[in-house]
């Protein structure tokens, strides 16, 4: 663990009775950087984000946070991050302004150094209009707004963000991630989880996890050149259920995905997209030919969580 | 060409909140068609009022030519409506949920056992009938869940996110299902928060606000976005976000992994001004190019216009 690094994992572990919901897992986020954990529900996401918070105490391995051991100084990683946990953590009959003077007073902020930083923040995240309004009448992207200005009220060196933009609309997603983006170029570190794969393309390292274990890790642009994901080509077609007949049980056939009238298929080699064309055109079925194409993330997820 | 679904006008409000606003909305038989919204955009509510468990403040909307407000009982027998919670009994069998399905569409025992094991072949759930459906995994119980939703044969199915909190690999599965499914002549209407997922549907409607934003094909929306997405690479590429950031031409710009995403009308003539922008930032090593918009794209071009 260094100066640049803000989390180091280490076989980290959470058992709930019988069932494994985080398996040894081990990462590193360097400071700074936006670090997006991408899965469906039920993957390990947030009890792994609980467990890194000093939330929920893990069954085994370490987690240390900016420089302390989660396990065994809690309150020194508290103080320093900020958590956005799922649910709503908001009042819905406390206003704006209310809710930030909560938080502040959790922080032991006080007089006019506690009303320069809320103002400052409600300005940050645009809710400066909406200050005297109740949370309840909030729309969905600015309830997530002042979640997350109370997650950054003390000015943590770090966040943990857990599904921040689950159910808003698209606008607000980008204002969102504008936000989140602007704080890590200040030097914030992120830790986000999602499972929107075309959200995790904001992210400037991803690793995905599957049944509690990761599966794959790297930049968007590395994960999409993984060695194991093989060629992706796609073939267009109006009728893309017997184009997929037609090609699902051939060898080197990996996977397929439908898109409307477009394919996206996995080949375990570039050298066979002439088989896969040649497949196509015996069955008789319309299709244009067969073009290589960068894998979407979502591909990328099901190369490689199945199994070869 | 026959109509599956005719909305007219359709609003419904719960006190003061209009959830559903003036819809009016054409699905043509043998359709994909996906509703993608936020929450609270009025999505599940439009959904009820279609299977007629809802009854509308005003308007009217008929799915397979009933309609729905003065024949409500006729369109919960004709449709197949799959809720986005609750419609499995967890402590009932795969088969038992079926059969429950079937005796509620008051399906004849020998029909019912052909359609049953002729679904559960289709859906690969034959090895599981006797699995309770709470020891199924998320992904099949969505196919559970839409293989009761299609138990009495409807022409048209309504699915309320049918694949929310589903892994990608599910998600892929349960859409192949869809295709093959529509295939076969069944028109399909499903909502989703997912515009990634929606680029799947024929068509697409975007509902925010009670309202419907706009309709098309994924590439029609795309077309008419009236704008392009520059791709611009650079090694500080946050350095370069904030150099273009407020830039008049720029109507959003993006960070996609390491690279960075502006919305801008024209890509062409905003290219030579990001260069010029970007060298008085003391960057020179971006690489720009064209690339497709998304779905989402669009929509945030046509919301943010």
């Amino acid at each position: 663990m260094n100066a640049t690094t803000s989390v180091h994992v280490e076989r980290l572990g959470k058992r709930f009775g019988d069932f494994v919901a985080v398996d040894a897992i081990s990462f590193d986020i360097r400071a700074g950087e936006i670090w997006g954990f991408l899965g469906p529900n039920g993957s390990g996401k947030s009890t792994t984000i609980r467990m890194v918070c000093g939330v929920l105490e893990p069954s085994s391995g370490t987690a240390d946070v900016l420089g302390f051991d989660v396990a065994r100084d809690p309150e020194a990683v508290k103080l320093r991050i900020g958590y956005m946990s799922q649910g709503s953590t908001l009042w819905a009959d406390l206003t704006v302004q209310e809710h930030l003077r909560f938080y502040a007073g959790l922080y032991g902020m006080q007089g006019s150094e506690r009303e320069e930083r809320i103002a400052a923040w409600m300005q940050r995240v645009g809710l400066g209009e909406r200050r005297a309004q109740l949370a309840g009448s909030l729309p969905g992207g600015y309830r997530k707004r002042l979640a997350l200005a109370c997650t950054l009220l003390h000015s943590p060196q770090m966040i943990f963000l857990d599904e921040p933009t689950a159910g808003v609309d698209p606008v607000s997603r980008r204002e969102f991630w504008d936000i989140i983006v602007g704080l890590a170029d200040e030097g914030t570190t992120v830790m986000v989880t999602t499972h929107y794969l075309d959200e995790a393309e904001h992210c400037n390292q991803l690793a995905m996890i599957y049944n509690g274990k990761i599966v794959a890790r790297g930049s968007p642009e590395e994960l999409k050149h993984l060695p194991q994901i093989g060629t992706t080509v796609e073939v267009l077609s109006n009728d893309t259920v017997g184009v997929l007949d037609a090609i699902e049980h051939l060898p080197f056939v990996r996977g397929a995905g439908l898109y409307g009238s477009s394919l996206h298929i996995s080949l375990s080699d570039a050298g066979e997209i002439e088989s896969l064309n040649a497949a196509i055109a015996a069955r008789g079925l319309s299709a244009g030919a067969a073009h290589s194409v960068l894998p979407s993330l979502e591909d990328v997820f099901s190369a490689v969580v199945q199994p070869q | 060409m026959s109509v599956a679904l005719k909305i007219a006008d359709i609003t419904r409000r719960f006190g003061a909140t209009v959830a559903v606003d003036g819809v009016t909305l054409e699905v043509e038989s043998g359709e994909i068609f996906a509703l993608v919204g936020p929450d609270g955009a009025g999505k599940t509510t439009l959904m009820r009022l279609l299977c007629g468990a809802l009854a509308p403040d005003g308007g009217s909307a008929t799915v397979d030519g009933i309609d729905v407000v003065s024949d409500p009982e006729r369109v919960q027998g004709a449709v197949g409506y799959m809720p986005q919670r609750f419609s499995l009994y967890p402590d009932l069998s795969v088969m038992e949920n079926l059969r429950f399905y079937g005796n509620i569409f008051g399906i004849p025992q020998a029909d019912f056992e052909a359609r049953a094991s002729s679904l559960l072949a289709e859906f690969a759930l034959a090895d599981f009938a006797e699995r309770l459906a709470e020891a199924l995994s998320g992904g099949m119980k969505q196919k559970l869940a839409l293989a009761c939703t299609l138990i009495h044969r409807p022409s048209t199915i309504l699915l309320d996110e049918p694949t929310a909190g589903v892994d990608p690999v599910s998600r892929r599965e349960f859409w192949r299902l869809l295709y093959r499914i529509n295939r076969s002549g069944t028109t399909i209407f499903a909502s989703t928060p997912y515009m990634d997922e929606a680029e799947r549907a024929h068509r697409v409607a975007f509902m925010s606000g009670g309202k419907i934003a706009s309709v098309g094909t994924p590439s029609e929306l795309k077309t008419g976005l009236h704008g392009e997405i520059v791709e611009i690479r650079c090694a500080r590429y946050r350095d370069a976000r904030r150099a273009l950031h407020g830039v008049p031409t720029v109507r959003s710009v993006e960070m996609f992994g390491d690279a960075l995403h502006a919305l801008v009308s024209s890509a062409a003539e905003t290219i030579p001004d990001f260069r010029q922008r970007l060298h008085e930032a003391g960057i020179e090593d971006a690489v720009f190019r064209a690339v497709p918009p998304s779905l989402e794209d669009a929509f945030v071009a046509r919301l943010t216009a």
